[in-house]
């Protein structure tokens, strides 16, 4: 996954890229706790940087990008796909923590979906990878099930008035991926260039798939 | 509980403002606390309910105060401590001198390397094959229970004493309500519950939109 941060893969406790500032409390808290976990034969640190590398570098939208890609030229995978999302996502070998059932929520000029966790941050790892801040954050968990329509005009997201909201608050182990609609203009697109066009947003259902000017 | 987690509903806090291309992780430390994190969650000592339940005991005013991943490091320091596998007193004194030894515990296997990609890979976690029968079918009205217990539950505050529509059964899960507070599993049948906006917010909402809440048995009665 692209990764533009100052941060670099191999940091490791004591490692920290300023040597001339002191650590945070916050940095000598996980610094502490780790390496006393380790030290106690708790956890392993190989195994560390392995959980680490899953999620910076296999397990993320694009995972969940390839899915809508594959269900906007394949009907029977998109059928598949909305009757029992987490052997379809398997099929693509996407499965695994946070995930445990996957249902794929299917946007229509009848339906806009909206997908959000109120109580904490649950959210389809194994399509989507880790959840971005915004989504964990008060602002959203707040407003999406209260003015979910505000929220997306905000975000430039317009959903006319005669259109449905669907918001779906994740309280259980059930996980949610929003089928973005396929955009016009697009047609002449193979499955890989469809794919790039399909945004973790739109998966979430803040955002809609847009086509790449003069394309199709 | 009735904390400041439970935030479906309230106002006032703003935009949402999404970062562009944003990494996984902002700070080296995010990466070590999610991965401690996720590492001791295999020891078997706690369920993800009893994750969320501590987290959850954050006092309000901190909880807002407070970075996801610094909650995630305060819910591990306290689980660690009470199930006496690092304990507040060692933390101390580790700070102080980081070459304080400290003996290795027996009782549990560390997850190895190895390991990873499969526990990673594997997603049961929740579901159970317990033979119970769901109280509700597709279709059934119900109403949700008006409570608020001090403990643990996935009913949310906005959701409570609210009508509503059965429109899907998932099948029998562990009851967070009961194991998140120590309680076992109480497995029962997992709904998804369909509810008018307007039930939930009066008037002032779409007309025509809705909002869907994933809850339990124990979390309804017929209406």
């Amino acid at each position: 996954m692209p990764h533009d941060g100052p941060d670099h893969p191999d940091d490791d406790v004591g490692e920290h890229r300023d040597h001339d500032a002191p650590l945070s409390e916050v940095e000598l808290r996980v610094r502490t706790l780790e390496s006393l976990l380790v030290d106690k034969g708790l956890v392993d640190p190989a195994a560390l940087d392995a959980i680490i590398d899953t999620y910076e570098t296999r397990v993320g939208p694009r995972n969940g990008a390839r899915i809508v890609a594959r269900a906007w030229v394949d009907p029977d995978f998109r059928r598949r796909l909305l009757a029992d999302g987490t052997a379809a996502a398997a099929e693509h070998g996407y499965e695994g923590r946070q995930t445990e059932k996957l249902v794929v929520l299917e946007n229509t000029p009848q339906v806009h979906n909206l997908v959000v966790c109120t109580l904490c941050s649950c959210y389809p790892w194994a399509v989507l990878g880790l959840p971005p801040t915004w989504y964990k954050s008060a602002p959203y968990r707040a407003r999406a099930v209260i003015d979910p329509r505000g929220v997306l005009d905000e975000l430039g997201v317009g959903v006319p008035d005669d259109r449905e909201v669907r918001v779906w608050d994740s309280t259980a182990e059930i996980r949610y991926m929003v089928l973005p609609e396929r955009p016009a203009g697009a047609e002449a697109m193979s499955e890989a260039e469809l794919a790039d066009l399909v945004t973790r947003d739109s998966m979430i259902g803040v955002a809609v798939v847009q086509a790449p000017a003069g394309a199709g | 509980m009735n904390g400041l987690h439970d935030v479906g509903g309230m106002q006032g806090f703003g935009p949402v403002v999404i970062e562009p291309d944003e990494p996984p992780f902002h700070h080296p430390w995010e990466r070590r606390a999610f991965a401690i994190t996720l590492a001791a969650g295999y020891l078997g000592e706690w369920n993800i309910d009893q994750s969320r339940a501590v987290r959850e005991r954050l006092p309000p005013t901190e909880y807002l105060a407070t970075s996801y991943y610094e909650v995630w490091l305060y819910g591990l320091e306290r689980l660690l401590d009470a199930r006496g596998l690092v304990l507040d007193e060692e933390r101390a004194a580790r700070r102080q001198d980081p070459t304080v030894p400290v003996a290795r515990v027996d009782r549990a296997q560390a997850l190895g390397a190895r390991d990873v990609e499969r526990v990673l890979g594997t997603a049961r976690a929740s579901r159970t094959d317990d033979d119970v029968e769901p109280r509700y079918r597709v279709g059934d009205r119900v109403l949700t229970r008006t409570i608020n217990p001090v403990g643990h539950t996935r009913l949310p505050r906005y959701a409570r004493g609210k009508r509503g529509l059965v429109t899907a059964d998932h099948g029998v899960w562990v009851f967070p309500d009961s194991m998140g507070n120590g309680l076992g599993p109480d497995p029962q049948h997992v709904y998804s519950v369909r509810f008018e906006a307007r039930e939930l917010w009066g008037d002032g909402a779409g007309a025509s939109d809705t909002v869907y809440v994933d809850l339990w048995d124990d979390h309804l009665v017929p209406a």
